[in-house]
């Protein structure tokens, strides 16, 4: 009897499994599994009946538009499944319309907390395909930039984790800090996010008129604030029993699920593409790679909280060590002349107005090249096919790939928890998207 | 002296092979898997595989070479390219799987890209050997229309359920759908 009403509940009849292809929920179907769940601290009904709700993606903790379905036996999850595109643009699709001149301000759009890491890898691919070399002094401009996004996105981190996981006076502190060094970012490129800044060929303008002693005051101020944050949280036994031992993950976990960044580092596994596969000049640079070993949410916490201060040790030896010369290469086929020549020189003239008109041409060729984004291995996979747009332009976003470690990290911790998972992973919608 | 001059011979002849492929991941693919072409690409091992053996080439490399993570997988659609790359031993087609993988302890990369034609558009899927393919790939299906065999929950992934057609193909341009507004009154 129980056999045979088991096989009645297990196999969809026809008309519900045409209706699960049918129906939009159908594809995105979240079906109930058997699990060994150890439940103590009370007695509980003894039933297995297990509850499927949504979370999101309207919702404060999901950094965005994310919807995660879980499964709930009580207050247990048993398992959950993230559901993404609501924040899809077509931005692949877009970027094959754009030429590569107007691609930057594409790829800035995608991961927003770490724009200027975007327009690197993009124009780094570019550079690659065009095999252009790029000044001293333009590459380590770039690379003080990249430092001073990582600074901010893991601010914004500290600041959003500490408020999903209940440290509300937290998120002030990190926006606090986080102010300083989009002001700062704003002082040099002219905009607070979506630079645009980082270009092909070297970068937009040259550092402005007291930059030194600005980005000095921001390390400074920095280093105050993750002193702080310190203080408060990472002795802070409610912290501590808040995050430590959840959402556990290893290091064969992480790698066969494709994460990278903090969470790949917080299982114990030291790789960091700056120190691996080193670009730019950070085989020039002093700096550690931070890891540790339990894989919790209180190990990422930890990794993106110790991490701003290297990034603070790499941008102050920029300041020191950063060298004269050109910002750009002079190549008039890849960037723009001079203002100043434009009025008395025809030949700027043309070859401003064709730049900014139908763009450069890029040789036919395929390349792939991979930076370390403060979430991870930030991609970009760049088809040319000999003409002023590329023919695909893809980009690996590292929030696309670690989201599916949700997967694996949040059965069997509270509902609470998996806020907290969600949140250690820090995911852009933006990126996971795009 | 005359015993050596063939010896010698016999090297240069060995180091032109090497130079050819200097990858020696990318060596063994082409030995172990007749058919495939290992070029390189602005100084990336590229290899071209048939598609018939991606999941086992994969796992080759997975297994015997220590390739620890699949860090992408995409694809690209070449039906409107104005010149396209000829690589000798390759008969292009209109669509290219790209898979890349990542080494942690060779501290090596290699590009897998298997040519797939219009009117069958299948991949054997590599989610079974890598997890973390399970998004890109949905991905490529939700944006190409290429079938990833033995993927455990092929669905798409970005677009709508009921979407119809694959948007990153060429021929699916772009403001192909007109944008309506509920509620919208007609042109005055």
């Amino acid at each position: 009897m129980s056999e045979s009403m088991s096989d009645v509940i297990n196999e969809p009849t026809a008309e519900e499994a045409r209706l699960g292809r049918q129906t939009d929920e159908g594809a995105q179907e979240l079906r109930p599994r058997q699990h060994e769940v150890v439940m103590t601290g009370g007695v509980w009904p003894d039933d297995d009946e297990t509850m499927i709700i949504n979370m999101g993606p309207q919702h404060p903790s999901t950094h965005g538009v994310l919807r995660i379905m879980m499964e709930l036996d009580g207050e247990t999850v048993l398992q959950a499944k993230p559901v993404i595109g609501y924040l899809h643009t077509g931005m692949e699709k877009t970027g094959e319309q754009l030429t590569y001149v107007q691609g930057a301000t594409n790829v800035t759009r995608m991961d927003y907390l770490n724009c200027l890491g975007n327009e690197l890898v993009y124009a780094l691919a570019v550079e690659n395909l065009l095999d252009t070399e790029v000044p001293e002094r333009a590459v380590w401009m770039r690379m003080m930039l990249v430092e001073l996004q990582r600074m901010a996105s893991h601010l914004l981190f500290q600041a959003t984790n500490g408020m999903d996981i209940g440290a509300l006076s937290m998120m002030i502190y990190g926006w606090r800090e986080r102010e300083q060094v989009l002001r700062l970012l704003e002082m040099i490129t002219g905009l607070r996010m979506n630079h645009n800044f980082i270009r092909v060929g070297g970068l937009a303008a040259d550092l402005p008129d007291g930059w030194q002693q600005a980005t000095l005051d921001v390390c400074d101020n920095v280093e105050a604030g993750v002193a702080e944050y310190e203080t408060l949280l990472c002795e802070n036994p409610i912290w501590q029993e808040r995050t430590q031992g959840v959402g556990v993950i290893t290091t064969e976990q992480a790698l066969a699920l494709g994460a990278t960044g903090p969470i790949l580092r917080s299982t114990g596994f030291p790789w960091d593409l700056r120190k691996a596969q080193p670009y730019l000049a950070y085989d020039d640079v002093d700096f550690e790679v931070i890891y540790t070993g339990n894989g919790d949410v209180y190990d990422r916490f930890l990794i993106r909280l110790f991490e701003i201060l290297e990034s603070v040790k790499i941008v102050r030896q920029c300041v020191a060590r950063m060298p004269g010369g050109d910002y750009r290469v002079q190549d008039r086929k890849i960037t723009p002349p001079p203002r100043g020549r434009i009025d008395e020189s025809m030949e700027a003239l043309i070859h401003h107005f064709k730049l900014f008109t139908e763009g450069f041409k890029v040789p036919a060729g395929e390349t792939y090249v991979a930076i370390e984004s403060p979430r991870g291995e930030v991609g970009c996979y760049l088809v040319s096919d000999g003409t002023g747009k590329p023919v695909r332009l893809h980009v690996r976003g590292p929030s696309f790939y670690n989201l599916q470690s949700v997967e694996a990290m949040v059965p069997g911790s509270m509902v609470a928890d998996a806020v907290a998972i969600i949140s250690s992973v820090d995911p852009v919608m933006g990126e996971v998207d795009r | 002296m005359s015993d050596e001059s063939p010896q010698g011979d016999a090297d240069a002849a060995e180091t032109v092979e090497e130079i050819a492929i200097a990858d020696p991941v990318a060596a063994a693919v082409v030995e172990g898997f007749p058919g495939s072409v290992a070029v390189e690409s602005h100084g990336q091992s590229v290899v071209y595989v048939d598609r018939g053996v991606l999941a086992e080439v994969t796992k080759r490399l997975r297994d015997a070479e220590r390739f620890t993570q699949c860090t992408d997988v995409t694809a690209v659609d070449h039906a409107a390219d104005v010149e396209r790359v000829e690589i000798p031993g390759v008969v292009r087609e209109r669509f290219e799987v790209v898979v890349n993988l990542l080494s942690h302890p060779r501290n090596a990369r290699i590009r897998l890209i298997c040519q797939v034609p219009e009117d069958d558009p299948t991949v054997p899927s590599v989610t079974p050997l890598f997890p973390g393919a399970n998004f890109p790939e949905r991905e490529a299906y939700d944006m190409f229309g290429i079938t990833f065999d033995g993927h455990p929950d092929l669905a798409r992934i970005l677009m709508p359920d009921d979407w119809d057609g694959h948007p990153l193909r060429k021929d699916d341009p772009i403001a192909r759908i007109p944008v309506t507004f509920k509620g919208d009154p007609a042109p005055r």
